[in-house]
């Protein structure tokens, strides 16, 4: 290995560039097709539009009327009104300002803990692929035996450690529902990612990189990497949703997110106990969920046409 | 065939071993250790017994070696002493396991006898009203969140509709059985309405789907074509030929999907107090009884690797292109 930015680089650089370099104007109509190809597919440009209505509704939720958190003696258990769309809870908080409020909640925990199933997933796929061997052996016996756990029954353990012993400290805050998820989602990226290393690492542009005096890491980040974007990025955006999914659904048994902190899932356990009086409440949060979901896998599907280079729509 | 079975089996072993490492490391983290669940056994009795109970347990002896008498008795079916019952945890999961095995088995039965000719049909009758209709479906069964879609079961069938003949709510909302009433097929089955379309809806969804694409890949292949071109009924053509290859995958796919299976239970266990194996653990997390938490997480661990292990050997005993080496 030789060390980085000696005079060597320069060149590897050089010969890289006119190897297999992109240029910008070849990059700009790459981007282009691929966003003729994404919104061709109705759903998906539907999709998108969705989800970006609801992002603003969580980036502008702390415009909405009602502070989430006030209490109100007065109003409690209100129906639908003009004055609260979605009536008031048991402790007289506007369950409207209280759905968007747990909507910046569930979205950021599901795009965090997506953010570091990505990093994990793609550094151990990256490695197996590309080193084969005992590398490739020993991490994809860690994937399978990761992906051998029931993933909704170690995180309810996982959260009762957290309630019950020194880390106790944690609780409240929405990092280590966000850590804990990704930690144990990262293992079909990984899967992916190793798959197209394997694929890629014989090819001859590989080769000539190497004989251009590039080492592993260059090659691994700048030329193989990049042919691996489109499916990382079509499962990354799918666990986008099967996260959101987690979250909420580990918030309502009692066990992700923690009141008085709002998320849609610890929202539809309050709304539980009234459902007979205030049927808006269980409905509304959950309705959510299942828009962002959906959305999210339109999306998905339509970037998966749109990135598959043998697509030609 | 034999020798490949008795390999995977010994490659399981590893798999077991790393899993049971880790339930014993976050045991470690659990107030009162991995053997708390033991220790309880003597509680109230007088402290010279307690610390002799502590040695017996191995509280003194070094990590590796508490882990391998852990591991041991584990094996042996022993997990300790549940909290708040004071019974073994192995007797009050084996309590339960049956309650769940019925509920899942009739939500998986269901769920094949629906999605297998929902996929074949609407692969048959690619981008017809019915095909289009499944599509919709799939996508919205894919994107509910499956305790949602409890909780709105429960408000339209429960709470909004009533039965028109005895004006109570049209179909109940928890338990196996209506508590003190005797034994009746129709009791059991209505109890069973609500959690196993909770659960079924999501499944039927994904694997008509899942079979719907399969079918086309497969409808079109020579063999299919021959089959037809021989003077075959229709019929004979989709279920002997086209279906009987496209639904190997699925077998895979099923023991694959397992662990969330199992989160679904526990899901629709909870919202239909269903007293079964899920809503057991669900409220042993409440109570922090780490015995329990961590026996269920190890026997269904143990149930997903095997339940894999199976379908790999099913998958190979029905496809004869697959050479086990």
């Amino acid at each position: 290995m030789r060390p980085a930015g000696g005079p060597g680089a320069l060149q590897a650089d050089a010969a890289e560039r006119l190897l297999g370099g992109r240029s910008a104007a070849r990059q700009e109509t790459m981007l282009r097709l691929t966003l003729r190809r994404f919104f061709r597919h109705r759903l998906a440009a539907a999709g998108l539009v969705v989800l970006m209505l609801i992002g603003l509704s969580a980036i502008l939720a702390p415009l909405a009327p009602y502070d989430p958190d006030a209490l109100s003696a007065t109003a409690r258990k209100q129906g639908p009104s003009a004055e609260h769309w979605f009536g008031t809870d048991k402790a007289g908080r506007d369950i409207f300002a209280r759905t968007v409020a747990g909507g910046r909640v569930s979205l950021t925990v599901g795009l965090a803990s997506t953010a570091l199933a990505l990093a994990v997933g793609v550094t151990i796929g990256a490695l197996a692929g590309y080193f084969g061997g005992w590398i490739d052996a020993g991490l994809m016996r860690l994937t399978d035996a990761f992906l051998c756990f029931p993933q909704l029954f170690v995180l309810i353990v996982l959260a009762t450690l957290i309630r019950t012993t020194s880390l106790r400290v944690l609780q409240g805050s929405m990092v280590p529902i966000a850590v804990v998820i990704g930690v144990l989602s990262w293992m079909g990226l990984a899967r992916i990612v190793r798959a197209t290393f394997l694929a890629l690492r014989e090819k001859e542009f590989v080769e000539a990189a190497r004989a251009a005096g590039a080492g592993n890491l260059r090659i691994m980040t700048r030329h193989i990497l990049p042919g691996a974007v489109g499916p990382i990025v079509v499962q990354a955006t799918l666990l986008v949703a099967a996260s959101i999914i987690t979250e909420s659904g580990l918030s309502y048994l009692g066990f992700g997110v923690q009141p008085p902190t709002p998320s849609w899932g610890n929202l539809l356990e309050d709304a539980q106990a009234h459902m007979r009086t205030l049927p808006v409440f269980a409905i509304a949060p959950g309705l959510m969920i299942f828009l962002t979901v959906m959305s999210i896998n339109f999306v998905g599907d339509g970037l998966r046409d749109a990135l598959d280079p043998h697509s030609r729509r | 065939m034999g020798g490949y079975a008795v390999r995977r089996l010994i490659g399981a072993v590893p798999l077991l071993l790393f899993v049971s490492a880790v339930v014993f490391a976050l045991l470690q983290a659990a107030p009162g250790g991995p053997t708390g669940a033991y220790l309880r056994r003597g509680a109230g009795m007088n402290p010279e017994d307690l610390a002799r109970l502590e040695e017996e347990l191995g509280l003194n002896d070094p990590v590796y070696l508490q882990y391998g008498k852990w591991l041991g008795r584990v094996l042996q079916g022993d997990f300790g002493m549940a909290v708040t019952s004071r019974r073994p945890v192995g007797d009050e999961i084996m309590d339960r396991l049956p309650n769940t095995l019925y509920l899942m088995g009739t939500a998986w039965l269901v769920t094949l006898l629906l999605a297998i000719p929902i996929g074949v049909y609407s692969a048959l009758r690619q981008y017809s009203k019915f095909d289009h209709a499944v599509t919709a479906f799939t996508f919205v069964g894919q994107s509910v969140p499956i305790f949602w879609l409890g909780l709105i079961l429960i408000l339209i069938f429960y709470l909004t509709l009533d039965n028109p003949v005895t004006g109570g709510p049209l179909l109940p909302s928890g338990g196996v059985k209506t508590l003190g009433a005797d034994f009746s097929i129709r009791d059991r089955l209505v109890h069973l309405i609500l959690p196993v379309t909770m659960l079924a809806a999501g499944w039927i969804a994904w694997y008509s789907r899942f079979l719907r694409a399969s079918m086309l890949e497969v409808i079109h292949l020579d063999y299919v074509r021959t089959a037809r071109a021989k003077g075959l009924r229709e019929r004979a053509v989709v279920l002997r030929h086209a279906f009987r290859n496209a639904a190997i995958p699925l077998v895979t796919l099923m023991a694959l999907d397992l662990p969330y299976l199992f989160s679904g239970a526990l899901f629709a266990e909870v919202i239909f107090s269903w007293p079964g194996m899920g809503r057991l653990f669900f409220d042993a997390a409440g109570r922090r009884d780490y015995g329990i938490l961590m026996a269920v997480t190890m026997i269904t661990s143990a149930l997903i690797i095997l339940s894999n292990l199976l379908a790999d050997m099913v998958y190979a005993l029905l496809d004869p292109r697959i050479r086990l080496s």
